[in-house]
């Protein structure tokens, strides 16, 4: 018995053992996708890949799954964290949420966003940086390779993350994104598009949706800043805003107001189905998600149906309530814990894709069976960012801001205070050829304007410099709690360009990048029951981390005076005639001497003068304001000089005709 | 031109009247600035360029208050000595603009204290003129010259010019400008050498071009103010001599107790003292601005971002000048050969003007001042304004300038023009940059007449003089 026990420890210990140096030591791949409709009846697609190498130290050059790319540009560049998404179209705050883990770390400004942190010595960030961003651009067939000028990026000090120094962040608002930049990002997958949840990836119904962001993040511990060595790990996302198609049914209506959801599944909205995992994945999930809005609406309608007596936790485990109703049954029902709320909590429904193949290929559908209205958790306060003046000249920008509802428990702990304080941070980017003037920063706050100092608590600006560097503005602004909108206008004037500098489309306008508003007291995260198999999920340990709560705003489209681009050459011709002018009248008038031109044009009267001369003394004449008088000998000369003119024109015609005919 | 029209006014007035329509000035422009909120001039390109922006110096003031470098950005490119002056009467108040009326009051006792030294100048000048005239015996002239104060005449011109009114009313520092180039050149009338001195260094030390004013400075305190050619004094001496030879060296003896200030020959002793004067006023502004700018960039910094500003033409915003235009189309390769070429087109002609006008240094002032604001690379209308009230002082010599009606018409429709097209462009987008540019074309083009017929004129009047001192004996 002692020994059977003995054994069996042994045992246990190995493989304990063989398990943790196991994790340690072997790559990880694992992809997930979760599905969420939204409150306008779009549906919310979110691919997660994860990809994890192990420390260099220890395991060594060679992976089997991390893409080698990758690695390599992280050895290179000694990058310790970099994050690079391409975004078309724009996250919509007050209809998709703007406090859930996806809303403030996957929702981008449009076009390209690149940041990344170094773990090199300061002054060779800028260097890190600048091959970075060409390496990237060959990596992801994009023009990241304009953010390599120091008048596209900027480095913040603690506006952005909280890393100061070696941060480096750009963004190019007019960057088209479309599949030939989805290619090689798929590429870095190991299984690409060809198995497992990326062949969903169907590029007609992607791109076909009303946001689509592709986001890559890379973090790794391989420089020894951390005393936790974990390797590298790869963070892909894509997530897109899809339309279910509405069927007959759907058009259907309620009540007076109401109509019902679109009901969708996989193969409806991406057009395929998802026939198996890719056999290199760890785990290949699918996850719906139901927000908290939507469930507590749910359980009004359930309590309605069941009478007073209903059950909390059998109603929460069921997928087919009155609201909707799920295709297949969930291999588990996940449940998020918060304190704060106790009546109603998001609840995930999980699905292994293991159990599907090629036969039995896996198609979920959702299908509403009542109509429900319910919004998704806002952040503290909604911005947004619009120009104000006409003309080409001058304007504003301004940023306002206004407290949306605040939703149940947003205001946690703060509101027992008397001070109950809000605090965020803007910051802003603003090209030099917008030439901000700081000084004019001005604060509304519920509309009256208020002295800067109260509200802000600290700022740091750094200004524009010409064809230099961007205009950077940092600002943590504190609120009480009671105010309704904020607005900070600041006056620019418009620069004017050299016509190398505009780009082929000049009358266009200009992009200014987004402004990020964030709420570091806000953390988007969920809570789930601790439990072994939860933390095996990437995607489910990402939405536990804790993110402060983020937003963009618009971008906004500057239109600036053009020059004509036609005119070069006139106008250079122009100018240095002007210019001659002055030379040369001003030095005639200089060294004339009237006494001695008279003199001097008698004398030349007497013999032949040439044309130049009769020219020059004419301009003189003119000059000095004097009607010009041909003495007699010139014009008595005039056929003799006629007859030589024409003989030198012959000849020149002559020598020239020779010329091209010998030489052609 | 402006000032015939202020001739045949002021003529037939007294002194008293000049007082008058001086305080009168000063009214309108208190009236004026009391709806500067409306009038919208601070914004206008004409008024202020990049360099005498007051809202750059806010900006720059805000910068430094926050413990940036003012120069950080491209935004202000003045003084740190107009920083620390005007700075803190940028600072918006809460309520009343408190701070903004004085800013602008300031501006209005530059423009007064301008027109005054003008006139001091001028009186100055016209004495000294009519006693070297009266030594040479031409009498005629003097005759018609009592008539016309041009000092009054020049001040007035100055004070009621439009363009003078508009840059005061406009806030823009050029008056600050003006008023320290008038004040050297009091200074070197009246033989203040350290008033002088001081005049020209801050003068060069706020916008770099009259740094050339130190030859026309130089002359008058060797040689004195405008007089006419030392050779028909020489001439006429000898000419004296010549025919009564008995009474020549009590005549001579005469002559020099009757022209102090008119001395022949070149007063080595004040232009050393000025350029003592000016080395030492130099120290002393670069140690001011050393202090004030020392935690941010140093001196180095402050160079780069005043002179280098002024010299390399970054800032291509539509000016009333061609330069910009010209840079902003210029393929990128040539930029600097015409940097070049358009600053050596001011040093170019500086030799030559001296060599013939060096017996008329005020007028050479004058010359420079015009040709400084034809090619400087951010010109605005208060330049213009400063060499359109010192032609005033030269109404006398000038009195048979040709074009100057056509000038006059110019000046007018360009004024109203260069808004128009302006407007057309930047704000209602109906026009063409072309359109703007060839307003700015036309301004030069008037502008180098005017030069060029006010020198010709000038030297048509010296070569008057000679015959008739040559004809009078």
């Amino acid at each position: 018995m002692a020994a059977v026990l003995r054994f069996l420890i042994a045992v246990l210990l190995f493989s304990s053992i063989a398990t943790a140096s196991l994790s340690q030591e072997e790559e990880e791949f694992s992809e997930e996708l979760l599905l969420k409709p939204l409150a306008d009846r779009k549906v919310l697609a979110h691919f997660h890949f994860e990809s994890k190498a192990p420390p260099t130290r220890t395991y060594g050059h060679h992976h089997r799954l991390f893409p080698k790319a990758l690695y390599q540009l992280v050895q290179k560049f000694r990058i310790r964290e970099m994050e690079l998404s391409f975004t078309q179209g724009r996250w919509n705050y007050e209809r998709w949420g703007g406090f859930d883990p996806i809303s403030s770390s996957n929702a981008k400004p449009p076009g390209v966003e690149l940041w990344a942190v170094f773990d090199v010595p300061h002054d060779l960030v800028d260097a890190s940086w600048k091959n970075l961003t060409h390496t990237l651009s060959g990596l992801f067939c994009a023009s990241i390779n304009f953010l390599e000028s120091s008048t596209a990026y900027s480095a913040p000090d603690w506006g952005f993350q909280p890393f100061s120094g070696s941060l480096r962040y750009g963004s190019l608002p007019r960057e088209a994104v479309c599949t030939e930049n989805l290619t090689p990002w798929l590429k870095l997958l190991p299984c690409r598009d060809k198995a497992g949840l990326a062949t969903l990836m169907d590029r007609p119904s992607i791109y076909r949706g009303f946001y689509h962001s592709q986001r890559l993040r890379l973090s790794s511990t391989e420089f020894g800043s951390t005393e936790v060595e974990s390797g590298i790990a790869l963070d892909q996302t894509l997530t897109v805003v899809l339309q279910p198609t509405t069927s007959h049914r759907a058009s259907m209506t309620y009540s007076s107001d109401s109509v019902l959801q679109p009901s969708w599944s996989l193969s409806s909205i991406f057009g395929r189905k998802v026939s198996g995992r890719c056999v290199l994945a760890n785990s290949s999930n699918v996850y719906v998600q139901v927000e908290r809005g939507l469930m507590s609406e749910l359980k009004i309608l359930h309590a309605e149906d069941e009478g007073s007596g209903a059950d909390n936790l059998t109603f929460e485990k069921t997928w087919n309530n009155p609201g909707f109703e799920l295709s297949i049954a969930p291999n588990r029902v996940i449940k998020e814990v918060n304190i704060l709320h106790d009546e109603t909590s998001i609840v995930l429904y999980e699905y292994l894709i293991d159990n599907y193949s090629n036969s039995e290929p896996f198609d979920l559908g959702f299908t509403w069976k009542f109509p429900v209205v319910w919004s998704s958790p806002q952040a503290p306060l909604h911005a947004s960012r619009f120009l104000m003046g006409s003309g080409n000249e001058r304007g504003a920008i301004a940023i306002s801001l206004k407290a949306t509802e605040p939703s149940d428990g947003l205001w946690f702990a703060d509101t027992i205070e008397n001070s109950c304080m809000l605090r965020f941070n803007v910051f802003q980017v603003v090209p030099w050829y917008v030439r901000v003037y700081f000084h004019t920063l001005q604060v509304f706050v519920d509309g009256k304007p208020q002295s800067v100092t109260d509200f802000i608590e600290r700022m740091r600006i750094s200004p524009s410099e010409d064809k230099v560097s961007p205009g950077v503005m940092e600002m943590a602004l504190k609120l009480p709690c009671c105010v309704k909108s904020v607005t900070l206008t600041l006056e620019f004037d418009k620069g004017f360009l050299h016509i190398d500098e505009y780009p082929p489309d000049a009358n266009q306008g200009f992009d200014i990048p987004s402004a990020v508003i964030s709420f570091p007291d806000f953390h988007a995260s969920m809570h789930f029951l601790k439990d072994d198999s939860l933390n095996k999920s990437p995607l489910l340990s990402k939405f536990q981390e804790r993110s402060p709560v983020l937003c963009y705003t618009e971008v906004l489209l500057v239109p600036l005076t053009t020059p004509d681009f036609s005119m070069p050459y006139n106008v250079i011709t122009i100018t240095c005639t002007v210019f001659a002018l002055y030379f040369g009248s001003l030095l005639n008038v200089l060294r004339r001497r009237v006494g001695e031109e008279e003199r001097f044009l008698k004398s030349k009267d007497s013999k032949k003068t040439g044309r130049l001369g009769q020219l020059l003394s004419k301009l003189f004449a003119k000059l000095r304001g004097k009607s010009w008088e041909p003495t007699q000998t010139q014009s008595a000369s005039s056929s003799l000089i006629s007859s030589k003119l024409i003989f030198k024109v012959i000849l020149v015609a002559g020598i020239a005709a020779g010329w091209q005919y010998y030489s052609g | 031109m402006e000032e015939e029209k202020e001739t045949t006014t002021t003529t037939t007035k007294k002194k008293q009247c000049f007082w008058t329509w001086a305080l009168a000035s000063v009214i309108f422009r208190l009236v004026l600035i009391h709806f500067s909120r409306n009038l919208n001039l601070a914004s206008r390109p004409e008024v202020s360029t990049p360099l005498t922006s007051l809202r750059r110096l806010a900006e720059g003031y805000w910068l430094k208050q926050s413990s940036i470098s003012p120069y950080a950005g491209s935004m202000y490119h003045g003084s740190p000595l107009l920083l620390s002056i005007l700075g803190p009467l940028t600072v918006q108040r809460g309520e009343g603009q408190y701070n903004h009326l004085i800013c602008s009051l300031l501006f209005v006792i530059a423009d007064f204290m301008t027109a005054v030294l003008i006139r001091a100048t001028g009186q100055n000048l016209q004495m000294a003129y009519n006693q070297s005239l009266k030594s040479l015996g031409i009498v005629r002239l003097l005759e018609r010259s009592e008539m016309l104060a041009s000092g009054d005449i020049a001040a007035l011109v100055y004070l009621w010019n439009p363009l003078t009114i508009v840059t005061c009313v406009g806030s823009s520092t050029s008056p600050i400008e003006n008023l320290v180039i008038v004040l050297s050149l009091y200074g070197a009338c009246r033989r203040l050498v350290p008033l002088a001195a001081f005049g020209w260094v801050i003068a060069t030390h706020l916008s770099l071009y009259p740094a050339i004013l130190i030859v026309p400075l130089i002359l008058i305190l060797g040689y004195g103010p405008d007089s006419p050619r030392r050779k028909l004094f020489q001439q006429r001496a000898s000419i004296k001599v010549g025919e009564n030879p008995s009474t020549d060296i009590h005549y001579q003896q005469k002559e020099l107790a009757s022209q102090p200030m008119l001395p022949l020959r070149f007063s080595w002793r004040l232009v050393v003292h000025f350029i003592l004067w000016a080395s030492l006023w130099s120290c002393y502004v670069l140690l001011l601005c050393g202090i004030s700018v020392r935690q941010y960039g140093g001196l180095g910094e402050m160079f780069k971002s005043t002179y280098g500003f002024i010299l390399t033409v970054p800032d291509l915003s539509p000016n009333i000048g061609v330069l910009w235009y010209f840079f902003a189309e210029v393929f990128d390769y040539f930029r600097n050969f015409f940097l070049i070429v358009f600053h050596v087109n001011i040093l170019f002609m500086i030799l030559p003007l001296a060599i013939r006008l060096n017996h008329r240094p005020c007028f050479l002032a004058f010359v420079y001042i015009a040709i400084s604001s034809l090619l400087k690379s951010y010109p605005s209308v208060g330049d213009s304004a400063l060499y359109l009230g010192l032609l005033g002082l030269f109404v006398e010599e000038l009195a048979d300038m040709q074009f100057s009606f056509f000038l006059f018409c110019g000046y007018v429709g360009i004024s109203f023009l260069s808004p128009v097209m302006h407007n057309l462009w930047i704000w209602r987008g109906t026009g063409n940059a072309n359109f703007y540019f060839a307003t700015a074309m036309a301004y030069a083009c008037f502008q180098i007449i005017l030069v060029v017929e006010s020198v010709s004129a000038m030297l048509n009047h010296d070569r008057m003089l000679r015959k008739l001192s040559i004809m009078k004996p």
